[in-house]
């Protein structure tokens, strides 16, 4: 029975790494996805079929020993489809937050029920399995918390903004420390079951102090983690349950999640510590950047001077941005394109990397508002191309699109990489309002003498642009 | 002491592996990825199946049911919304162009 189930865990292992290739392009994406379901199909009919199972199934038949595996996957199958089926795009970066939650619970809930099998019930655990089961139920804890606090801050059920408080990085090292040391002590004395339910709930809290201070526009790096953390989790029960497929499929996992939040980090040209430990000071920053606003002169523009420039216009690339996400504005812009194309306007989309609240958030968006992907460019494809362009339209993006970040070395980002808006002939800026974005600071791109602003939500601005032009 | 040692290998191999394909992909498609590896992570089904169904005591059958619900919502749920993503993604169309306006 043994050799049968690892031959499935075998296959399915093949079929992940065959599906991840898949999606390294949009054409074969799809396929991936299938090979990924087949294997995991095999995974799992690879686990009903576990000796441990069997062995039950033996005794108690078939019914006793696959019921609540049967009603807890039907329900959460149901659950599973109905919030992936009926959530708009624009929330995905909370849909997938969520789901690391799951992830993350799920994991911890296996490392506690093992931990109770073999050392409270059975009275025996070796060293490397408690050591195995501690890291589970470590970032299985903290991703649970973590991301329910990601999907609250994403949602708006918490404030997003950055939650401070005095000595609070040293406080939540230190208590990652003791958490550690706890899992050393719990792994030398597997037995000592205070020790280990104090291990278990030390995570709960550090997951909910850690991402309390990260805010706004940082959640990209904090989901990537968070990512891989769930990854990591999963591998950790692949050790405690001596589980290979679980090993690769977490292991495949954490990588993913650690390559898409080194990608954001370099976009944001900011280290990992400064993301994560970084909240301190930025309150006044912001408050100083408040205060200066206000000195210069924006050049104002109405839709109807807007629709004008677009119109004359044989080039544009629509630069979009978190605010793209909050007016749900991207099916306008789908519509606008197509009138502009219909006119003989080469109409393209620059991506930035941190643009929106995760990676390829503005991608999906754009994708739903039927936009062939073929068009839409990362930065270092089009950024050369802005100064042969006659429009840049900038629509609810801010510090991606801020000059201050190639040329003004007091610039909080400076360094960072940022689209060429400013080199665009002319430059049409959808806002809502003066407040700067993320980063606090003003933006030089909104005083510079080839842009103009258009005031109001996108979505409306747009509309009436549209309008304009038929 | 050996199995660990042999867990390890298999970590390692596979993290590898996993890094070389996934900086293949494109930032195109970063979020149908991160969906893509969330119902992927979601083989913890995996490890709550088994205490869900092999009955070791009550508490770790209640434990991995409520396991096999999380996981299964990821596994599922992974599943649909990657699809749903990836299904949105279309190459350009040289008709669209033509009959841009009458689509609107």
């Amino acid at each position: 029975m043994i050799s049968q189930v690892e031959t499935l865990y075998l296959i399915a292992s093949f079929l992940f790494i065959l599906g991840l290739r898949g999606l390294t392009a949009a054409h074969t994406a799809r396929r991936g996805l299938i090979f990924a379901e087949l294997g995991m199909g095999f995974a799992i009919w690879g686990t009903l079929i576990h000796p441990d199972i069997m062995a039950r199934f033996e005794i108690a038949g078939f019914f006793d020993t696959y019921k609540w595996i049967l009603l807890t996957f039907f329900i959460g199958s149901a659950i599973g489809i109905a919030i992936s089926a009926l959530i708009p795009m624009t929330r995905m970066p909370e849909r997938i937050a969520l789901s690391h939650a799951f992830g993350g619970l799920a994991a911890a809930l296996v490392g506690v029920s093992e931990y109770y099998r073999e050392q409270v019930v059975a009275g025996h655990m070796d060293h490397t399995t408690m050591g195995a089961i501690g890291f589970e139920v470590l970032f299985g804890g903290l991703t649970f918390t973590g991301s329910l606090m990601a999907f609250g801050k994403l949602s708006g059920l918490i404030p997003g903004r950055n939650i401070t408080w005095p000595l609070q990085n040293q406080s939540n090292i230190l208590m990652f420390g003791g958490t550690f040391v706890l899992l050393v002590l719990v792994t030398i004395d597997p037995s000592n079951q205070i020790l280990f339910y104090a291990m278990a709930a030390m995570p709960l809290l550090l997951g909910i102090l850690f991402v309390a201070p990260i805010g706004g526009a940082d959640m990209p790096v904090v989901i990537t983690l968070l990512n891989s953390y769930a990854g990591l989790a999963a591998s950790a029960t692949g050790f405690a349950l001596d589980n290979n497929v679980l090993i690769i499929a977490g292991a495949i996992d954490g990588a993913s999640g650690f390559i898409l939040s080194v990608v954001m980090s370099k976009a944001m040209n900011r280290s990992f510590r400064n993301v994560l430990f970084g909240a301190f000071g930025k309150v006044d920053e912001e408050d100083a950047a408040m205060a200066s606003a206000g000195g210069e002169r924006v050049q104002e523009a109405s839709v109807g001077d807007a629709a004008m420039l677009l119109s004359g216009a044989g080039s544009v690339i629509v630069c979009p941005g978190y605010g793209m996400a909050v007016a749900q504005a991207q099916h306008v812009v789908g519509e606008l394109a197509e009138i502009l194309e219909a006119n003989g306007t080469q109409v393209r989309y620059a991506i930035h990397p941190v643009a929106g609240r995760m990676p390829g958030h503005m991608n999906v968006l754009l994708a739903e508002a039927k936009i062939p992907y073929t068009s839409l460019m990362e930065l270092e494809e089009i950024n050369e191309d802005f100064k042969n362009t006659d429009v840049a339209l900038v629509v609810g993006a801010n510090d991606v699109v801020n000059p201050a970040a190639k040329h003004n070395p007091a610039s909080s980002i400076y360094g960072m990489p940022v689209l060429n808006a400013d080199l665009a002939r002319s430059c049409i800026v959808l806002k809502r309002s003066m407040r700067p974005g993320f980063a606090g600071i003003e933006n030089e791109l909104f005083f510079a003498p080839n842009t103009v602003l258009t005031f109001g939500d996108a979505k409306d601005t747009l509309e009436k642009v549209v309008e304009a032009l038929r | 002491m050996l199995e660990i040692f042999l867990g390890l290998y298999i970590f390692m191999l596979a993290a590898f592996v996993g890094y070389g394909v996934i900086k293949g992909v494109p930032a195109l498609l970063h979020t149908p990825l991160m969906a893509f590896t969330n119902a992927i992570s979601g083989i913890s089904l995996v490890g709550s199946l088994v205490a869900a169904g092999a009955h070791y005591n009550d508490v770790s059958t209640v434990l991995g049911a409520i396991a096999v619900l999380c996981a299964t919502i990821n596994v599922v749920g992974g599943f649909w919304i990657t699809d749903r993503m990836l299904r949105m993604f279309k190459k350009q169309d040289p008709k669209a162009d033509a009959a841009g306006d009458a689509a609107s």
